[in-house]
């Protein structure tokens, strides 16, 4: 095999020509290990089928998820339309592939708008110490004990409904934990060598934290984010459902399953499969974190 | 530990003025202008800001904030626009409903998790452990208002074994006079059977609902505490003595776990509380979830912002309670 394919020998065998080639290796070996739990892998699978569906929408969706077709509204589930049609007309199916983009677009902003806040929090905290690593984290702490969900609704009440301003309130309650793990990790690291001999060469604080902490922070906190996501979709599809997320037509997997409620008796495939979708893909990010945190954080398996 | 207890205090009072930050905060969020939402929109300029003036609006930020925190702290959260009474007498009606609803929940997730846990870390790697897994899995990872509504369409709508939407037939509307506010408990007071088992099947599929989530959360803590113990000497020197593995488990691996248990149960009911909002929606129950969801609607920011303080508060005083209980209960916290 490896005559075949030296590039794995070469990665495998411990030493590196190049730092590119060393991390490279360290991937290498975190995919080996994540290949070998099914558990993760199916995770991985449900979590790259949703960034799929969400960017080959239009074709995959055999129609337009916001056209209506009153003279079809409520059919059951059928060759034609396989989740069936809802209170409009509208193709289940169709409106689900296309809230694939909603759902990824919410994961996607939280985690860009909560991670690099707690980040930030997390490493000047742990770095600094001191008074205001007392200040920083007592802070966090305070945040951490607050109920999300009821504190997002408020927020998004106050704001006014909307997919941008769920988006913000979720995020606003999101950082807490990162910044809980950026400071642990910090801690492990300030006292190591290689951040004493950068400082003797004269490098500042901000570059330390910026070049040299913060990167080695990211694997914890990916792994923080892929659980953290599980339960963003969750937030996310409630506040939908209480009809303070993103607003009609928009095709969002939450809403859907609210309008859907009101035909339950008649037409139960419209709450149904929303529904369905949601928790299939929350799954998949509790599958993947999994997954993710035995391969790099084996202490806590 | 006196010590310990005055730290405990400390991060109570910080961070009960957290929460009062944060509900000013999002107070003073809203677009709306509250000068206008009293007035109406059509008044001279003059009259605006004598209004103004007599809500307190001109002062300084911070002294608006004091008293804000002076009034909540003395439960007064303002008039609600929609029922046009206080917000606290509202809360105080309703909040029993959402007691009822997550008690039994936590009731239901202590009953079914505990076993569960230890049945998984008992059996590690096999099926029991697979099996308990799986189910810990959908647990955690479907949304509540969707396992109501599956729940309600299965057993209600097409099986009918119990009870609809709602939490009491209409018939038995106003039949017991409320003394607790927990109609099961009022009507098993009042003697009224047939009324206490109306409103148990009424009371199962939101209970069960919510209950399902709670079990995933404690089977899974309960597993890991109890695997944690598993590895350590005691168990092998036990082991080594001869005891039973029932003998190990019961005398001495779940009293050592106990502790972290009643931690665990106790964060479980503070997100019951939050998981409630959502299913008394889905199951029409009249408690605050449902009082600050139509309140939401109708840009009833008092209401809202009251019921989100007292869900907080709750939430926050269970989470430091049982930070409190896991540190004077267990000599090996610091």
């Amino acid at each position: 095999m490896s005559d075949t394919l030296p590039w794995r020998a070469r990665l495998l065998s411990g030493e590196y020509a190049s730092r590119r080639e060393a991390s490279l290796a360290r991937f290498y070996l975190g995919w080996l290990a994540l290949r070998r739990s099914p558990a993760a892998m199916a995770g991985l699978l449900i979590v790259g089928l949703l960034i799929l569906t969400a960017i080959l929408a239009p074709w995959i969706a055999p129609y337009h998820p916001d056209v209506q077709a009153l003279d079809r509204a409520l059919q059951p589930p059928s060759a034609a339309h396989w989740f069936g049609t809802d209170e409009f007309g509208r193709d289940v199916f169709s409106r689900i592939v296309w809230g694939a983009r909603v759902t990824l677009y919410i994961v996607l902003l939280v985690a860009a708008l909560a991670a690099p806040v707690g980040l930030l929090v997390g490493c000047v905290a742990g770095y600094l110490g001191g008074w205001v690593e007392v200040v920083l984290m007592r802070l966090t702490d305070i945040a951490l004990a607050f109920p999300r969900l009821v504190l997002a609704l408020a927020f998004t009440a106050a704001l006014g409904p909307g997919l941008e301003h769920a988006v913000i309130a979720i995020a606003l309650t999101g950082w807490p934990p990162y910044a809980r793990i950026a400071r642990a990790e910090t801690l492990t690291l300030r006292r190591s060598d290689f951040i004493a001999a950068i400082r003797l060469l004269g490098g500042s604080s901000s570059r330390i934290v910026l070049k040299h902490i913060v990167p080695l922070c990211l694997p914890s906190l990916l792994v923080r984010a892929t659980l953290d996501m599980a339960g963003v979709i969750l937030i996310a599809a409630g506040l939908g459902f209480l009809g303070l997320g993103a607003q009609p037509p928009t095709a969002e997997w939450g809403a859907m399953l609210s309008s859907g409620r009101d035909y339950l008796l008649s037409a139960w495939w419209a709450a149904t499969f929303p529904g369905l979708a949601i928790f299939i893909v929350s799954m998949g990010f509790n599958l993947l974190g999994d997954g993710l945190r035995d391969v790099l954080d084996p202490k806590h398996a | 530990m006196t010590r310990a207890l005055a730290r405990q205090a400390g991060i109570l009072a910080a961070t009960f003025l957290g929460l009062f930050f944060v509900t000013f905060a999002i107070g003073r969020l809203m677009p709306l202008d509250p000068v206008l939402a009293v007035t109406g929109p059509d008044i001279s300029d003059e009259i605006y800001q004598q209004v103004r003036a007599e809500m307190g609006l001109d002062d300084p930020i911070i002294v608006q904030f004091f008293r804000y925190t002076w009034q909540v702290a003395r439960l007064d959260f303002g008039t609600s626009i929609v029922t046009r009474e206080t917000v606290a007498a509202d809360i105080l009606r309703v909040f029993p409903a959402t007691l009822e609803l997550a008690t039994a929940g936590t009731l239901i997730g202590m009953l079914i998790g505990v076993p569960a846990g230890i049945a998984a870390a008992v059996w590690r790697g096999g099926v029991v452990d697979a099996v308990v897994r799986v189910l810990t899995l959908v647990g955690y990872s479907a949304p509540v208002f969707w396992k109501g509504l599956m729940l309600l369409l299965v057993f209600y709508v097409w099986l009918g074994w119990v009870e609809g939407p709602g939490r009491i037939d209409v018939v038995w509307e106003g039949m017991v006079e409320p003394v607790t506010g927990i109609i099961i408990l009022d009507a098993a007071m009042a003697g009224e059977w047939e009324m206490v088992q109306n409103a148990f099947g009424h009371l199962i599929l939101p209970a069960v609902s919510l209950g399902y989530g709670a079990a995933a959360y404690i089977g899974r803590m309960t597993r890991s505490f109890m695997l944690d113990q598993m590895r350590q000497e005691y168990v092998t020197a036990a082991r080594a003595k001869g005891l039973s593995e029932l003998r190990i488990v019961v005398r001495h691996v779940l009293p050592n776990c106990a502790v972290q248990l009643i931690t665990a149960v106790a964060l479980t009911y503070g997100l019951l509380l939050e998981g409630a909002v959502l299913t008394e929606t889905v199951f029409a129950w009249p408690g605050l979830g449902q009082y600050m969801t139509r309140a939401m609607f109708n840009a009833d920011m008092n209401a809202v912002l009251g019921g989100t303080f007292v869900i907080g508060a709750v939430f926050v005083a269970l989470n430091l309670a049982a930070d409190t209980l896991y540190r004077v209960l267990d000599p090996r916290a610091g």
